[in-house]
Order: structure tokens, then C-alpha cells, then sequence
């Protein structure tokens, strides 16, 4: 799960990592108010959606007097911002930070994720701050210095010295930097999250060390010891489809297509997108119904699914193991009935209780193509959907 | 001969008394595992289908002398439970549970290092030698005895290469689930060297997905030591960029693990790659006529 950059600064606050003064606003009223009460000589406008890339794509603006900062936040508020990580679609701003301006004497980079290869925690960083730190890693690798942290002791002071030093910053404040990037690793490590990224990190004309912004990704599997976290949560920033699958424990995401699938095990989902392609369709979606599925889950799949208006056909693909093939096949039934299907439907099941499952299906009275393979489903859908 | 377990495996099955374990339980009991104990802590001394359950995994394996255990514990817990049986010096905790937040995983890990027990998983399958011993969820009809072992980070897609396999008359030796999650236990190329060990193993199938860079490492791996063909397929070759497919392991991020690296990787490995999950059986048996192996592997 991600949050917004005024959330994590929020978090940030709380582990004493330094962060300029600011208000979130939801409307140039409040834009305002929130200048004055800081009473900064200059304020930043910033666009708050769950993206980078917002000040090159013209989210982030510097106002000079509140008559500026009613303009830009009149300006982007409503504003569809598209950024490399958006999508060609972009996302609509609805909520601003209004921020303290900084007097940046240097920009840097730092981040916290996870090292698949050691299984270790590393915490990485970077002279080039303020840029893409993937074109960074990609032309000048040994621009970014890494620690790898051992959970039992976690981050250690020498460490975060070390990458202060290899950052080049300034030496008197490389004390100040290594306070902050403990404060981070904590902040990290108590609210499980899964990313966390400071681009940039700047020091100060008046010599401070301080996280001029904050991205956050939280380990959706650890969420629930967190509840302030989950409080967080921006459901305007997410699909509503996956919002909806996320009710019912259902791992769901929306793609371009219209061959709408339902499958068992995420392997097993991926590659049934993989067979659709691979016969010249185009999956709809992504959806895992997991294991230990309900009736009523499966029913609560389908719907979801059909309420993508791109969807001319479906494909379930159930090979059971903890999934038993009858509660599919009833679930399949119930939703059919349920939601009056209209559009094709090809069912594959294999595995525990398939031929019950077989028989609920045949004795329904619903017009299911059965498949005898992935393959053969994927093929059949294909045809058609057209 | 197998690997990892076999006819003679002392199974424990931890958080027993769970509804999906009890299931589970009983499918294993009907297929011939020997499951001696059964642990959730504070139904100690009663007893489910016949296994005894005990408060500790201490207590059962001093008990019983069980020797591997499986996990089936609610995954805010799963963590501890993992830690309990390395501590009760386990030969192998296979963890069935998904959705463990990865940083408990993180400590998990760095605490068996240097210890007895082998981890498989953690969101795993679990592992079977046919006819011998079935541990975790796989549906056991679909296994064959044979020769051909298996290793997947992936469930379903297992069930679905394994039952080609059994149907084409190519039985296993053994199939091993490391899991989907992005720190687990057991990874490819530890399994590939029991697998290149086993004499009873004439080949291989291994499944991989993307994200992560395992599937290229184990096929480095391969290309310098494996002496018995190998095929593969990978998972997710029309998945978007940075989406998360329910495997947390399966995200391909800044260009990294992705399914064509992967392909490419294997492929100079002299590993041959499935163009879709339903070729699997049959690109392996081709591969194996082609070594001369068919009718050594041929089994039914």
C-alpha cells in the first residue's frame, strides 16, 4: 500500500527524521490558510498523488505570496498529472501540500528496500539526488553506495557514517545525516514497510539535513498490526475494482484487455495470461481467488470481473489443491445466475472433487463451454470473444 | 530413492487443530504419510484423526521422534512457528502459509543460519515423494512414481506440469514447492543438487516466475554443474511492469527479473523453455528422447 508524501513526512516526524514545516489542503481556501499559518516568505504547492515524477510533470509549484498560492493551487487542483508513473492516463489531484520552501544547498538520494539475493534490508544512496535514481543505477552504478543491514543489531552508527561520508556530505553534518537515516531504518523497520525512498534529501544553507520528500510502500501482508497506517489509505488513489477484490481477500488487477479470468494460485493465474496471449486474446485482468475460497468469494470474483465494461468473455482456470473443483463450480453457478451472464464462458477444472464439480456444472443448465486443458480454454475463449 | 523425504519421514503437523490443517491432515493420513504428532499450543494431550497434538513441538518430537515438520499456522504467527522448529532441531520445516509479512521473514532467516533445519517455503505446496510421502497441499492423485524431479515457486503451476507429466506416463521422483514469497527458505539451485545427486532422478522440470534473479542464478548454476537434462518455464511473461500478482516475489521492478532475462539465462544454460504452461510434459519429453532417457523415465 502506498500513501501520500504529507503522510509520510507525518511518519517520518515521529521517528525524529527532520522534514520541512507544511498543511495538506483540499481546496485554494484551505491552500491558503495553510501558507499563512507558516508564514514562510516563499511556500511550495505540491501535488499529492501516488506517483513520482510530479515536478517534472508540473505538480510541484513555488509561490512567492499567497496570491500565488491560490493560483497554482486553483491551477492543480483537478489537474490530471501524467508522469512516468502513472500511466498515459495520469492521475486527478485532489489534495495539496502546502510546504515551508527550503533553502537547498545540495541535493541527495536515499532509500530502504529489501535485497532478494541476501535477504537483507540494504539502505542505499546517492550524490545524484533529485533525479530518476533508476538512470542513475543504470549509467553510473558506482555513484550509489549501499549497506546491507543484519536484523538482529539493525542499522549501526558506523554504517550510516560510512554512507554519509561515500555521499559526500559535508563532514560537519555527516552527524546530522546518520541521526536521520537511523530514524528512517526505524520508521522502516516498526511500520513494516516494503519501500521507502527520500528523493531528496538536501542540506540546508543553514546546515540541516532534512527529507524534502518521502515515498512510502507498506508490506500490504503486514498492514494489519498497523491500523494508524491502514488509516492512511487514499481509496481515490487506487482502482475501485481492486479496492472491491480486496473485501473478499481476493488478489484482483485490472489490465487492458477483454478476456476476463479467474484462477487458483498466482503462478498459475500469470501463466493463464501468459496461454490467453499467447493465443493472440487479451486478458482483462489478474485475479487469484487464493486458496480456502468460499462460494461466496468466488461469487463476489465473478461479479467484479463483469463489472469491467471491457469484458466479452470469461475464462476460469481452477486446477485445486486447497481449492476443491465443487465449491467453484458452485460459486460459478451462483454468480451466473446472480448477475444474468451474458457474455461467453469457458471453465477448466482439475484436481480435488473435479468430477463433482463437472457434474454441478453440467446438471446447472448454463451455457459453459467446458475445457479440457489451460490450452484448450485459452484457445476457446480466444475464438469466441473474437 | 527421493529427495528431501520418503517412505520413512516422522511428520509433524503444526497448528494441526486449524481448519485447512485438519483437512489437510486427513488428505496426508489417506495417502500413506506417516504423520506421528500434531502441535497448537493449549490443546496438548487431546487428539485429531488419531495424531496425539502436544503443546510444544519440543514435546512432540521428544514424543515421537518426528523428524520434519509442517506448518500450517495463521500467518501473523507463522514466523514464530518456524523459529520452534528450527529450535527443536528439525531435519525440515515446510511452511504452507502465505501472506507473512516479509520482514519476519527477514529475522526467520537470519536466525537459521548455521542451524540443522531446512526451511521450504514459506507460501509453498509443500513436497512429495509418489507413493511414499505427500506433505503439505498438492492434490496426491496426480503424482506418479518415477523419475523425474520437479521444483517450482509456484503451486497450481506445479499441479498443472506434474499431472502432464503423470499423464504422458512420465512418473516423479520427487516435487518440491519453494514458494512464491520473496525470502523463503530453499531456493532453486539447492534443490537441483539433490536433484543431480539422487540416482533416481533422470531429469528435471523447474518452474520459475519472474521477478527476482533466482531462475538466472540456478541456471548459471546449471550450465556448470547439473550432469541431467533440465527443461523450464516461466510465469508471467505478459505481466505489467511494478504490479504485484498475488506472489510477492513476482514484481518485476527497474528492469530487473523479468521473463525475458530469465528464458535468456536458461536458455545458454542448455535448459529448454516451454513457450506455454500446457507444452511443459510434452518439451520434456522431447528433451528427454532426445537423451536417450524416454524409456528409463517412462513409468506407466
Amino acid at each position: 500500500m502506498n500513501i501520500h508524501e504529507y503522510q509520510g513526512k507525518q511518519v517520518l516526524k515521529q521517528y525524529g527524521v527532520s522534514v520541512p514545516e507544511g498543511h495538506v489542503a483540499f481546496s485554494p481556501e484551505e491552500a491558503v490558510k495553510a501558507a499563512k499559518e507558516l508564514g514562510s516568505d516563499v511556500v511550495v504547492v505540491k501535488a499529492q498523488i501516488h506517483a513520482g515524477g510530479r515536478g517534472k510533470a508540473g505538480g510541484v509549484k513555488l509561490a512567492k505570496n499567497l496570491d500565488e498560492v491560490r493560483e497554482y493551487a486553483k491551477e492543480l487542483l483537478g489537474k490530471v498529472l501524467v508522469t512516468h508513473q502513472t500511466g498515459p492516463e495520469g492521475k486527478e489531484v485532489k489534495r495539496l501540500y502546502i510546504e515551508a520552501g527550503s533553502n537547498i544547498e545540495k541535493e541527495y538520494y536515499l532509500g530502504l528496500v529489501l535485497d532478494r539475493e541476501t535477504s537483507l534490508v540494504n539502505l542505499m544512496g546517492s550524490e545524484e539526488g533529485g533525479v530518476d535514481i533508476e538512470e542513475v543505477a543504470a549509467n553510473t552504478p558506482e555513484r550509489i553506495f549501499y549497506e546491507a543491514i543484519d536484523p538482529v543489531v539493525g542499522l549501526t552508527g558506523f554504517q550510516a557514517r560510512r554512507l554519509a561520508f561515500n555521499m559526500n556530505i559535508p563532514a560537519k553534518l555527516v552527524n546530522k545525516a546518520a541521526k536521520l537515516m537511523l530514524g528512517l531504518y526505524q520508521a522502516y523497520i516498526e511500520k513494516d514497510a516494503a519501500i521507502v525512498e527520500i528523493n531528496p534529501l538536501v542540506v540546508t544553507g543553514d546546515g540541516q539535513v532534512v527529507a524534502l520528500d518521502a515515498k512510502f510502500n507498506f508490506d500490504a501482508n503486514a498492514l494489519a498490526r498497523h491500523p494508524d497506517i491502514m488509516e492512511m489509505r487514499d481509496y481515490d488513489e487506487e482502482d475501485a475494482k481492486e479496492i472491491e477484490a480486496s473485501k473478499y481477500d481476493l488478489s484482483y488487477i485490472s489490465l487492458d484487455g477483454n478476456i476476463g479470468c479467474m484462477v487458483n494460485g498466482a503462478g498459475l493465474a500469470m501463466a493463464t495470461m501468459d496461454t490467453i496471449n499467447y493465443y493472440g486474446g487479451s486478458p482483462a485482468n489478474f485475479l487469484d481467488v487464493g486458496g480456502g475460497a468460499t462460494a461466496e468469494k468466488v461469487t463476489e470474483a465473478f461479479k467484479i470481473i463483469l463489472s469491467d465494461k471491457n469484458v466479452k468473455g470469461i475464462f476460469v482456470n481452477i486446477f485445486g489443491g486447497i481449492m476443491k473443483c465443487d465449491i467453484i463450480a458452485e460459486g460459478v453457478i451462483q454468480a451466473a445466475k446472480e448477475v444474468d451472464l451474458e457474455v461467453p464462458l469457458v471453465v477448466r477444472l482439475e484436481g480435488t472433487n473435479v468430477e463433482i464439480g463437472k457434474k454441478l456444472l453440467n446438471e446447472s443448465g448454463l451455457n459453459i463451454v467446458a475445457a479440457g486443458t489451460m490450452a484448450d480454454g485459452a484457445k476457446q475463449i480466444v475464438e469466441l470473444v473474437g | 530413492m527421493s529427495v528431501y523425504i520418503n517412505k520413512d519421514t516422522k511428520v509433524l503437523v503444526q497448528g494441526i487443530t486449524g481448519s485447512t490443517a485438519l483437512f489437510h491432515t486427513k488428505q496426508m493420513l489417506e495417502y500413506g504419510t506417516k504423520i506421528v504428532a500434531g502441535v497448537t499450543p493449549g490443546k496438548g494431550g487431546t487428539e485429531v484423526e488419531g495424531v496425539p497434538v502436544f503443546n510444544t513441538v519440543e514435546d512432540a518430537v521428544k514424543a515421537t521422534g518426528a523428524n520434519v515438520s509442517v506448518i500450517y499456522v495463521p500467518a501473523p504467527f507463522a514466523a514464530d512457528a518456524i523459529l520452534e522448529a528450527v529450535e527443536a532441531e528439525l531435519d525440515m520445516a515446510i511452511c504452507i502459509t502465505e501472506h507473512i509479512p516479509v520482514l519476519d521473514m527477514v529475522k526467520v532467516k537470519r536466525y537459521m543460519e548455521g542451524k540443522k533445519t531446512r526451511l521450504v517455503g514459506p507460501n509453498c505446496p509443500g513436497v512429495i515423494t509418489p507413493d511414499e510421502c505427500k506433505i503439505g497441499i498438492m492434490p496426491g492423485y496426480i503424482h506418479k512414481k518415477g523419475h523425474v524431479g520437479v521444483v517450482s515457486r509456484s503451486g497450481t503451476l506445479t499441479y498443472e506440469a506434474t499431472h502432464q507429466l503423470s499423464e504422458e506416463g512420465i512418473g516423479q521422483s520427487t516435487a518440491v514447492g519453494i514458494g512464491g514469497d520473496p525470502v523463503n527458505g530453499t531456493n532453486f539451485i539447492d534443490v537441483l543438487k539433490e536433484f543431480n545427486e539422487d540416482e533416481d532422478t533422470y531429469a528435471v522440470v523447474m518452474i520459475g516466475e519472474i521477478g527476482g534473479t533466482a531462475e538466472e542464478e540456478a541456471a548459471e548454476w546449471v550450465k556448470a554443474n547439473m550432469t541431467k537434462p533440465v527443461v523450464g518455464f516461466i510465469g508471467g511473461q505478459t505481466a505489467p511492469e511494478g504490479k504485484r500478482m498475488g506472489h510477492a516475489g513476482a514484481i518485476i521492478s527497474g528492469g530487473k527479473g523479468t521473463a525475458a532475462d530469465k528464458i535468456k539465462a536458461m536458455n545458454e544454460a542448455g535448459i529448454e523453455v516451454a513457450d506455454t504452461p500446457s507444452v511443459i510434459g510434452e518439451t520434456l519429453i522431447k528433451v528427454i528422447k532426445e537423451k536417450g532417457l524416454y524409456d528409463a523415465c517412462k513409468t506407466h
